[in-house]
């Protein structure tokens, strides 16, 4: 088997494996994995841009908040149906992630963190300052009637749960052939080296801004569906702990690999979990195997594995 | 047979604060030759050779590349005319295999069908013979190969002018023979000019020789001109003109 093909497989056998598991699994953690499924979505939208072209953003709730309050705005103020109103996620996802790329990129390292940082908040500080329509911290609730989409409920504990595998799925396999692709190629070459791409010719900076883009676009889309499933926009999602959630899934999952932010995601939601059964203190232990994580697997989960065995990995 | 020039430049000139780096260069680059450009430490060459391809923006003056202004192009679309440059400071990407790295020089360079890649990429290691560290990672290589590399990476661009910064540094003995005798092949489909401070490797390779000294253009000839040159020998062996 080529490693193509083996990458092939990989990811239609992760996927197979996550709709099965709806049927295996108990209610409560298929339900947990519908969660896990849109935010792998955002942690993935991240990874384009931290993992492959080395730019390390502290902003993406600023993408994530678009797409979420792309959607319900249009849902609460101009009854858009579902379909419709993700496509306006979508599009504010973009438009915004169009906005900030071009501004932001005319930095670099610690320099680009601070300005995405700093346009996150003032994004964040927008949706306060329009709480008359936004709700601000408060946020607000999408109804049960409205979530309807032909004969999906997409409240139903199914009707969700594949709503998030197929989204889930499709950007999956849109990363999976990016980075295959000569443009990820390209990407990877600017996180390793930047003037050398140059220097062979590479449009760096319109590289850049389309990873930007297709990242926001992602984590935009990531947001709407979060609002659609879950039923509720909120400011809380655009904070600046809704930007670092991402960083830390990819960091622990494995920045660079396809795999690395579902395995990431999967990983810290339960790390939570459990660790908030045992004790309030859970950040105590949360924060232990975290540390012990980066001690021992600084490229974390699925790049540990591909180090160690798994060569081809992508 | 009319000489064409495939490269000139008019009065370009680099300062960076008070150092005046380059002054005034008109130069001129005939196509298909190898010119070596030499000089001792500090005359002002890789600033040089920066400005003609975008790597270092020039204070003043213009850049002429097959008759075409170029002044105002940024580095990245100058190098789509047809320049390849390979940096001073080895500069690979260091955590992609040998293979990567000429991969990404070809995919850029030649519109190649993505079947064809591989084999393309393994003619240009052939070259330069790292055919059997073709999945190694860079950053792993020796110093040496690693320059080798930054060379492959140049040679995969096919490019029309070819800039070589201090390419022998590093190099083993034998390896500078190989050097030799690849840019002497490539000579005449494609123009190269060529840093070094190996005078071996200058009088064995170069057609045509430009001295550099102080940021300024001290001198142009052929290699035994050059040799002959009092005020070369001067600025660059040390020894004084009455000597």
């Amino acid at each position: 088997m080529t490693d193509i093909q083996r990458s092939n497989w990989l990811h239609i056998g992760v996927v197979i494996a996550l709709a099965c598991s709806f049927f295996i699994l108990p209610e409560y953690h298929s339900g947990n994995l519908a969660r896990i499924l849109v935010l792998a979505v955002y942690a993935m939208g991240y990874n384009l841009l931290f993992g492959y072209t080395g730019l390390l953003s502290l902003g993406h709730a600023l993408f994530f908040a678009a797409g979420m309050y792309g959607l319900g705005l249009a849902m609460q103020f101009f009854d858009f149906n579902p379909i419709a109103a993700v496509i306006a996620g979508l599009i504010l996802a973009l438009v915004v992630s169009i906005c900030v790329g071009f501004l932001a990129l005319r930095t670099t390292g610690v320099a680009f963190m601070i300005v995405t940082l700093m346009f996150a908040q003032a994004g964040y500080l927008t949706i306060l300052y329009f709480g008359e329509y936004t709700r601000g911290d408060e946020g607000f609730v999408i109804q049960q009637a409205d979530r309807m989409v032909g004969m999906i409920d997409l409240t139903s504990p199914m009707g969700r749960f594949f709503t998030a595998l197929l989204l889930f799925a499709i950007c999956f396999f849109i990363i999976a052939y990016i980075v295959r692709s000569g443009f990820g190629l390209a990407l990877v070459a600017i996180r390793e080296n930047e003037e050398r791409a140059t220097m062979l010719g590479y449009d760096v900076m319109r590289l850049k801004l389309q990873a930007v883009v297709i990242s926001g676009v992602m984590s935009g889309s990531a947001g709407a569906a979060y609002a659609l499933l879950f039923g509720y926009a909120g400011a809380t999602f655009a904070t600046v702990q809704y930007s670092i959630f991402p960083l830390l899934w990819v960091l622990l999952g494995g920045a660079g690999v396809t795999i690395g932010p579902l395995i990431g995601t999967i990983f810290m939601f339960y790390l939570i979990d459990y660790s908030s059964a045992i004790t309030p203190a859970y950040m105590l232990i949360a924060g232990l195997a975290l540390v012990l994580l980066t001690l021992f697997a600084p490229q974390g989960l699925a790049g540990e594995l591909r180090r160690r065995f798994l060569p081809w990995l992508p | 047979m009319a000489s064409v020039m495939i490269l000139e430049t008019k009065g370009l000139s680099k300062s960076f604060g008070g150092l005046q780096a380059n002054t005034d260069i008109d130069f001129k680059l005939q196509e298909g030759l190898i010119t070596a450009l030499i000089g001792p430490n500090g005359a002002g060459k890789t600033t040089f050779v920066g400005m003609l391809c975008g790597r270092i923006p020039a204070t003043s003056g213009q850049v002429f590349f097959n008759g075409e202004n170029i002044s105002a192009l940024p580095a990245h679309q100058r190098i789509r005319l047809g320049i390849a440059y390979t940096f001073q400071i080895t500069s690979i990407f260091p955590g992609l295999s040998v293979a990567g790295n000429v991969e990404l020089s070809l995919r850029r360079a030649q519109k190649l069908k993505t079947k064809d890649i591989g084999a393309a990429v393994q003619k240009v290691l052939a070259q330069v013979n790292l055919s059997d560290r073709a999945d190694q990672v860079a950053k792993d290589l020796s110093y040496g190969h690693q320059r080798i590399l930054e060379i492959a990476m140049g040679l995969a661009q096919d490019p029309k002018l070819f800039i070589l910064d201090e390419p022998t540094q590093g190099l083993s003995e034998s390896e500078v023979e190989e050097f030799i005798a690849l840019i002497k092949s490539l000579a005449g489909d494609t123009t190269i000019l060529l840093i070094e401070h190996n005078m071996d490797v200058v009088m064995k390779s170069a057609d045509h020789i430009a001295v550099l000294n102080f940021g300024e253009l001290l001198a142009e000839g052929t290699p035994a001109e050059i040799r002959e040159n009092k005020s070369v020998q001067s600025a660059y062996l040390g020894t004084s003109e009455d000597a």
